[in-house]
């Protein structure tokens, strides 16, 4: 405390509880042992709770036999496997939703946002509009509108909407054609990692240039080119490696190629459009926070409003809007635990499948909570790491 | 905020475990309170008062309260039995247009308020779904669970309960919508299908291993609440909905139209449901167990709420003995009862019989036959063990 | 370059002229914020198209085609699903939701004690309303009703067992008065732990301050489920063995724990903003620690975060919805439970439910954001431009 100094200097007066030194450490020890001794009750008493009912404490569990089916299994799971397994399966489907959310979430908002700042008045108004009903709204009910409101009340199988080209719409979700790969598939593959290495290379090089010499390099049609043309070339001189299998109508259901289920279509649209209301919120701020002078500047400089755009404004734009992008970005991969709600099994539904059967609720609660407390930790050092790179440079 | 808290007696047992021993014989410790002389007691009651003082403060700030394992003791206190139930199962546990608990496993409840109290509405009812109700019943916080659970070993040991018997022999089937799918009249039929099932129970394990079993692919759609898995169904989510078949039977009512729909003939699992209590108090066990035991012979022996005055003065031994016109008998008072109680139980809720055709039988919509739970000498496994 | 001779004068002002057509009116609105550009162009015609395809249908839905009374599903189902509507109806089923409309206000509470619900909720909207205004007078006392009395009288009326009112526990409690009880006692615990925690965090004592540190970033790295989950879950197990808890207290504990960690971090905001010169003006003046803060720094950090205050209470509104996975019937929870009523059970059901309830969150979350606006533009006394 900055007062600190002047109270040595005059003569200490009253006693020695006036110190707020000594106060504060009377105040820690006591707040220490309080919690000490709440921690030890608490453990005591779960310990206690837990011989009581039976519940044999620690991890040990994971190894078990399931016994129990996954809707949506992305890496190889059955009944027999572990609870462990199950759990794993659990957080790769967080991640899937999540990863797929972020980047529908960020295309919408960006859209949005951007939108919301428009000379045009009626796309000003759609975007306010749409950004202060979503703001406004609980996320389950909107996921509760998404499942309930339009996916149940599609079509059942039988009378499948038809979208051409093989796929189809209905009440179980949306199927379409999977491709099958064949053999020297991978080639594809090796040219798409490639012809990025390639786009790299090529833009560190044109950039050198233009530090040089001044001369421009049109590096974004190149690496168009290079993307798509690589590996639709390696696609060509395999010779056509793929097959689809297209989906079919059997008793029950289409069977066959790649189905999305309405639970992931649910979660998947409702984060992205419920997220999406608050990173256009978001954009807009850091848009307006760039000064003015900077695009008059720019434009004085004779930058045409594309350049002035990707060269001045969003480049100071980003700054501002990154912190609370990261943030909305950890929102919706909280968000995400809402799948339980319609059953979707992500980390929260199967860990709670794993507790209703297995009874150990601790140690379920400790995953979710290492797990989500892990995934908030990585993003915000990666953000972390992103935002120095972007900060203001001073001279 | 007190009163959001369960109002349970024992407020200084919990004061004497708060002064950090976290006495793991607190149960016997209040079991012994009763076995003491007035003068013990007035010992335990003097330091007892001195801890309350000390540790006062801390106790108020948890003003929670402590059920310890004289379950018998602390319901006679607090003057009422408080049951777990499901969240809404018709015929079994669901709550009328007014509000008030209906249903099979209610009357059980009720049954045993009126052993108790003999006042069959001294009970009060918990909704718990499927992960509460361990939870609820472990922690005190229901005094037995009355709600249709399947008797497992691993929930009799591990998770620490006892089941005080059957009162309902089930066995897990499967239902379909007959008018979409004509063609499926056995669940051998079932591959490739969606499968709505309730996660958490045995029910979802049994269903893997069947489909496992008879290599067949489901797709699994999990719900945690009953009624999001009726929804789920009825919009067509699934094709197949797969739980108790009594369960399928009260659920089929409650779905938009209940004749599309059939309950396959197959019965893939043995779930006798029955009620639990907490393990560790013996007492109680009994209290439950042997109340639906009554409610068997009274059948058995023609005991109905109607008839119950009058067989009061009947001759026969077993009747008298039964309904506590035995002069010397000392059954009910073992117990830890009234006298009267299995005729309480019969004025309150009626027989095994009338409680089952009236809330899922013949005179219900749900229209079971009783089957399995027949009584032992009209051909089903319904057998009370002999009240003597 | 005048001619000197030219000896006129204009004695008056000239009539100022109207602007060049094409500057005014409905035409130059239209060029200026419609047609500026073609790419304007396109986006007009883009949004006019998105417009003509959502909203017509929608109100027809909504209004003309909208079924408003009936008694069941058979109001709300075409005749091949069983109702009376003419097949491929579709329209939205206001009838369920008058039906069910008490429902999900006041959810399972007894049909006789109800008065006791809307006299609560008439005691809030009266006291609430004056204290809103800023020319209402009274003030003080109008804050001390409402902070200190109204909600011990809201406590006894809600659950009774006093005076003769008959004791109703909260499992029968739902809808609406789920959704403002945990509203209202989370945002009356979140604000003040909210501050202690922040202070807590900019406090010199190492000890302290690891704790709050510890609580707030564990609270706010985890999802508001898996809170909800350990406070019913695993609170129970924390306790002396066989000690009860009402399932109500426990997820308002989860809530306000949620909240009260959102809202340490706003305040933290607001107090890393005040300058130091504020601190050490407070310490010359020799005042203690809570004098400082209590008359120097939180009144002046606090008007800062009003907006991020007001975030946080918004989003403690809507995350009372989650309250439904725990096995609560809030007011969505309640709507959600409803579509399966077979009574009622309809393929419009469930939409128009939806959109009752997202229309009453709605309105509460627009009002509390916009009045944040409103006192934010009040209390701005200038420091800031």
């Amino acid at each position: 405390m900055a007062s600190q100094e002047t109270i040595h200097v005059a003569e200490p007066r009253g006693s020695l509880l006036n110190d707020p030194k000594v106060r504060g450490l009377i105040f820690q020890v006591v707040v220490g042992a309080a919690l000490v001794l709440l921690v030890w009750w608490i453990v005591g008493n779960t310990i206690e709770n837990l011989r009581r009912a039976n519940i044999s404490s620690g991890f040990g569990f994971l190894a078990g036999r399931a016994g129990f089916d996954i809707a949506q299994t992305p890496i190889d799971y059955s009944s027999n496997s572990s609870f462990g397994r199950a759990i794993l399966v659990g957080l790769v489907n967080t991640i899937i939703v999540a990863v797929s959310g972020i980047a529908t979430a960020t295309i919408i908002g960006f859209l949005v946002g951007i939108g919301r700042l428009s000379r045009n008045w009626l796309v000003a108004r759609i975007c306010t509009v749409y950004v202060e009903v979503f703001r406004n709204i609980p996320p389950l009910l909107v996921i509760f509108f998404w499942y309930f409101g339009v996916i149940s009340v599609l079509p059942a199988p039988r009378d499948s909407i038809e979208l051409g080209l093989g796929t189809y719409i209905n009440s179980r979700g949306f199927f379409m054609p999977k491709a099958v790969w064949g053999e020297g598939a991978w080639l594809i593959a090796v040219a798409f990692v490639l012809a990025i290495a390639m786009t790299w290379f090529v833009a560190r090089k044109a950039r050198q240039r233009q530090m040089a010499t001044g001369q421009q390099f049109p590096v974004v049609r190149t690496a168009i080119g290079l993307i798509v043309g690589l590996p639709v070339l390696a696609f060509l001189v395999t010779g056509l490696p793929v097959t689809f299998e297209v989906p079919q109508l059997s008793t029950f259901n289409i069977r066959g190629g790649w189905t999305v289920k309405p639970e992931f279509l649910s979660l998947y649209l409702a984060l992205s459009f419920y997220t999406a209301s608050f990173i256009a919120e978001i954009v807009r701020a850091g848009i307006l926070g760039v000064s003015k002078g900077q695009s008059e500047a720019s434009f004085a400089l004779g930058l045409r409003q594309g350049q002035a755009l990707r060269l001045v404004i969003v480049p100071q734009a980003m700054r501002i809007v990154i912190p609370p992008l990261t943030s909305q970005y950890l929102n919706l991969t909280k968000n995400s635990s809402l799948a339980v709600a319609i059953g979707y099994p992500d980390l929260v539904a199967v860990g709670q499948t794993t507790m209703n059967q297995t009874g150990q609720a601790v140690e379920v609660v400790a995953i979710w909570m290492i797990v989500y407390l892990g995934l908030s930790l990585t993003t915000s050092v990666f953000m972390n790491w992103f935002n120095a790179r972007m900060a203001l440079v001073e001279r | 905020m007190a009163f959001f808290i369960g109002r349970r007696a024992g407020k200084g047992r919990r004061a004497a475990g708060i002064d950090g021993t976290f006495a793991a014989g607190r149960s016997r410790e209040a079991k012994k309170c009763g076995e003491m002389g007035p003068a013990q007691r007035k010992g335990f009651s003097m330091s007892y008062k001195f801890l309350t003082g000390v540790l006062g403060a801390a106790a108020l700030a948890f003003t929670a309260s402590a059920a310890s394992a004289a379950t018998l003791d602390d319901v006679k206190e607090k003057g009422y039995v408080q049951c777990g139930v499901s969240t809404g199962l018709a015929g079994f546990s669901a709550p009328n247009d007014a509000g008030d608990w209906e249903g099979f496993d209610v009357d059980l409840c009720r049954a045993i308020a009126a052993a108790v109290f003999g006042d069959p509405e001294a009970a009060r009812f918990t909704p718990t779904n499927a992960t509460e109700r361990f939870t609820a019943l472990q922690s005190g916080e229901i005094d037995v669970l009355t709600r249709n659970t399947t008797w497992t070993l691993s929930r009799d040991t591990k998770l620490g309960f006892n089941f005080a018997g059957v009162n309902y022999y089930d066995g897990q089937g499967f239902m379909i919508n007959g008018k979409n799918l004509p063609d499926v009249n056995s669940a051998l039929q079932l591959s490739g299908a969606a499968v709505c099932v309730q996660t958490g129970t045995t029910t979802e394990l049994n269903l893997a291993d069947y489909f496992r079993a008879n290599n067949m692919e489901y797709n699994p759609v999990v719900f945690q609440a009953l009624e999001e898995v009726n929804a789920a169904y009825d919009s067509g989510r699934c094709d197949v909905y797969t739980t108790d078949q009594s369960g399928l039977y009260a659920i089929r009512l409650t779905l938009t139209n209940p004749d599309d729909h059939v309950v396959l003939p197959e019965i893939i699992s043995k779930e006798p449901l029955g009620p639990a209590v907490r393990q560790g108090d013996d007492q109680w066990l009994d209290v439950v167990k042997w109340t639906l035991y009554a409610m068997i012979q009274a059948e058995e022996l023609g005991i109905t709420s109607a008839n119950v005055e009058e067989m009061m003065n009947s001759d026969n031994p077993e009747i008298k003995r039964i309904l506590g016109q035995e002069g010397e008998s000392t059954l009910a008072a073992d117990l830890g009862l009234e006298n009267e109680w299995v005729v309480n139980i019969i004025k309150g809720v009626g027989n095994y019989g009338e409680v089952f055709e009236r809330n899922i039988g013949q005179d219900s919509p749900l229209k079971i036959s009783r089957g399995l739970n027949q009584l032992w000498t009209k051909g089903g496994i319904q057998y009370a063990m002999p009240i003597r | 370059m005048q001619e000197h001779d030219l000896a006129f004068v204009r004695a008056e002002m000239v009539i100022a002229q109207a602007p060049p057509r094409g500057e005014t009116g409905l035409v130059h609105w239209l060029r200026k914020n419609l047609f500026a550009t073609p790419l304007d162009t396109v986006l007009t015609i883009l949004a006019l198209l998105f417009i003509a395809w959502s909203v017509p249908p929608l109100i027809e839905w909504a209004f003309i085609n909208a079924q408003w009374t009936g008694t069941d599903r058979s109001a709300c189902a075409t005749v091949a699903q069983g109702g009376n509507q003419p097949n491929g109806w579709t329209g939205a089923c206001w009838a369920f939701v008058n039906a069910k409309f008490e429902q999900f206000m006041v959810g399972r509470y007894p049909i006789g004690e109800r008065w006791r619900v809307y006299l609560t909720g008439f005691l809030f909207a009266a006291l609430l309303i004056p204290l809103l205004i800023p020319r209402a007078p009274y003030k003080a006392l109008n804050a001390i009703l409402f902070f200190g009395v109204f909600p011990i009288v809201a406590f006894l009326l809600l659950v009774g067992g006093f005076f003769g009112l008959s004791y109703v526990p909260t499992t029968r409690w739902g809808g609406l008065l789920v959704t403002l009880v945990l509203s209202f006692v989370g945002i009356a615990i979140s604000l003040p732990a909210g501050i202690v925690l922040a202070l807590g965090r900019r406090s010199n004592m190492p000890v302290v301050k690891m704790l709050c540190v510890i609580f707030i970033e564990t609270i706010r790295g985890v999802p508001l489920v898996t809170v909800l989950f350990m406070a019913s879950v695993m609170l129970p197990l924390f306790l002396p063995p066989g000690t009860t808890f009402d399932k109500f207290l426990r997820a308002l504990i989860g809530v306000a724990m949620f909240a009260s960690a959102y809202m340490a971090e706003v305040v933290r905001g607001g107090l890393q903003a005040i300058p130091k010169g504020q601190y050490e003006g407070a310490d010359s003046l020799g005042l203690s620690y809570w004098q400082k803060m209590g008359l120097i720094v939180l009144p002046q950090a606090l008007k800062l975060v009003i907006p991020g205050i007001v975030n946080t209470f918004i989003g403690l509104f809507k995350d009372t919805s989650l309250v439904y996975i725990i096995g609560m019937f809030d007011l969505l929870g309640i709507v959600r439970q409803n579509f399966s009523d077979a009574n009622w059970a309809s393929a419009q059901t469930p939409m128009s439910g939806l959109l009752f309830a997202g229309f009453v969150f709605w309105m509460f979350c627009f009002g509390m954001s916009r009045y944040s606006m409103f006192m934010e533009r009040r209390l701005n006394t200038g420091h800031r431009s």
